[in-house]
């Protein structure tokens, strides 16, 4: 018997712990560049003016906060289920080093002004050949520790993260296809795309869209198939319906991106066809979203008095409402109105706080305990406030935002008798001060929430020592 | 027949493709093994204490 094996659970630490720091980091230049709109003069110097750290708060919240839970979730349930620890444990801590190295290098190159101007995909080029060098290691090792399982079944889960895994290596080297600028005979950190015009803009968006479909969506849902069982103590609602959800996904996602240029000089017919995509894709969605609400059928009292799940089951209502809306906003009569507004704006940060943040925190609140030797966190309570604080911020985000983005899509289509504009722009701006104070106001209460929850994880931390808990028995002890 | 109509006809196979997944999940044959699967991320409870040589059918399969 090989009771001595244990799960490689020390990478899954590191990326928990960061999960929680790069959460406070990114959310933080999120509510400065929130304060920044309603007061321009906090744009105090170039490298902390609002046009450098945007990019660095999306490049935050998405690849720091998003990726350290993703890696960390990912790591853990892959090993649990396949009763196997982690292939490679060496390549595996590369990814870790490699990882916050790349998010180091960001939060250096963007505020300096080094960008490739592709929205998601700022990174200049040497920064993009480390995330493809790290990120093949990352494949290697999931993939590897799946080829190694002492177990019949790949779960369901593993085959979201797998999915993730594999989309978005494709993603980053079709996207990122840039020719560096050479000046005076030596290379420069500064790159043009690989492609012009309208064909530029395509692949952007087709990444884009699927950096949303598969980053954002189908590795945080590996997150909810093995989680909110786990935290529920029971299986999945419905097995079969996770295989359809799976490759509903896959077979639609891809197609969806077309629906960031309506009205644009993509040809109608592509933005038709991103728009219908768009449209399937609310099936699979919801099909997700049920499945994993459903898990709790039966066991409902289990959310009066544990604010884990209230996380995870909150984080799943979010994902149907957006998953909604998406789809709504992508008709082009309806995205006349709404692109280029804050209603954009809102409807992403509702996927992102209310879907992504939500289910990442109570995956790391579950981990955390049994990453550090502790029965439960240090507080239940603080959960419980963390709870209630991020949603009423997520609320106060995403209702001020819907008001603010249909207002300004109002006030630019409005003409007068004569033809003319009834409004200037900037009174579309003037309107719109008192919603992105209250914009302000939800983020700042998102990030009280995560400040609450680094305290909580250092005090469960404190005394608690590292622990790897024993490879479940494999097929060998038979 | 020209580049366009084999799109369509991928498109069309990727379809069937998706209907037959379908199908294929929610026969009875594949009944038992997705229930068996399904317990995958719930057969250890205590994270400290191995769950002892308890052996699944899933196991049984991948070792014989």
């Amino acid at each position: 018997m090989q009771s001595q094996a244990t799960y490689n659970y020390k990478v899954v630490r590191q990326f928990a712990v960061m999960t929680v720091i790069w959460g406070i980091v990114g959310m933080l230049v999120g509510v400065i560049i929130a304060a920044q709109l309603v007061w321009p003069e906090l744009n105090v110097h170039e490298f902390l003016s609002y046009g450098r750290l945007r990019p660095l708060h999306t490049n935050a919240v998405i690849f720091a906060f998003g990726g350290c839970a993703l890696f960390a979730t990912s790591y853990y349930a892959v090993q649990r289920t396949s009763h196997a620890p982690l292939f490679a444990p060496g390549l595996a801590a590369f990814t870790f080093w490699g990882w916050q190295l790349i998010i180091v290098l960001a939060a250096l190159s963007l505020p300096l002004g080094f960008t490739s101007g592709k929205e998601y995909a700022e990174l200049e080029w040497p920064i993009d050949i480390l995330i493809t060098v790290v990120w093949v290691s990352y494949a290697v090792v999931f993939f590897g520790t799946i080829m190694k399982r002492t177990v019949s079944h790949i779960y369901v889960a593993n085959w979201f993260f797998g999915g993730f895994i594999l989309t978005v290596a494709v993603l980053h080297l079709v996207n990122s296809a840039a020719v560096p600028v050479m000046a005076a005979g030596i290379l420069t950190p500064k790159s043009y795309s690989a492609y012009a015009g309208v064909q530029d803009a395509m692949i952007q968006w087709w990444y884009g869209h699927n950096a949303v479909g598969f980053f954002l969506t189908a590795g945080f849902l590996g997150m909810m198939y093995y989680f909110v069982p786990k935290q529920a103590g029971r299986p999945v609602y419905s097995y079969r319906l996770s295989v359809v959800h799976f490759w509903a996904l896959i077979f639609t996602y891809m197609w969806a991106g077309p629906h960031h240029l309506h009205y644009t000089a993509l040809p109608d017919w592509t933005q038709s066809v991103g728009m219908i995509f768009s449209l399937i894709l609310l099936a699979p969605s919801w099909g997700g979203m049920i499945n994993g609400i459903m898990t709790l059928s039966g066991a409902w009292h289990k959310l009066r008095d544990d604010p884990i799940l209230k996380f995870m089951i909150t984080s799943l209502s979010f994902y149907g409402m957006s998953t909604f809306e998406g789809p709504m906003m992508s008709i082009k009569t309806v995205n006349a109105l709404s692109h280029y507004t804050d209603w954009t704006v809102g409807h992403v940060h509702s996927g992102a706080l209310g879907w992504v943040a939500m289910i990442s925190i109570g995956s790391i609140y579950y981990l955390l305990p049994r990453l550090f030797g502790k029965p439960e966190m240090h507080s239940k309570k603080a959960i419980e406030v963390h709870f209630w604080i991020a949603t009423i911020g997520v609320v106060l985000y995403i209702a001020s935002m819907w008001i603010a983005g249909v207002m300004q899509g109002l006030m630019w289509r409005a003409t007068n008798v004569d033809g003319t504009l009834t409004y200037s722009f900037v009174e579309s701006v003037k309107a719109t001060y008192p919603f992105w104070t209250i914009r302000l106001l939800g983020g700042l209460l998102f990030l009280a929430g995560m400040i609450i929850m680094a305290w909580n994880m250092f005090l469960t931390m404190a005394g608690g020592k590292a622990v790897n808990a024993p490879v479940l028995a494999p097929a060998a002890a038979h | 027949m020209d580049i366009n109509d084999l799109r369509s006809l991928f498109t069309v196979l990727a379809f069937i493709a998706f209907i037959g997944i379908v199908w294929w999940a929610y026969s009875d044959r594949r009944k038992a093994t997705y229930d068996e699967a399904a317990m995958l991320p719930l057969d250890d409870d205590s994270p400290f204490v191995p769950s002892g040589p308890q052996v699944t059918k899933n196991q049984e399969r991948k070792s014989s």
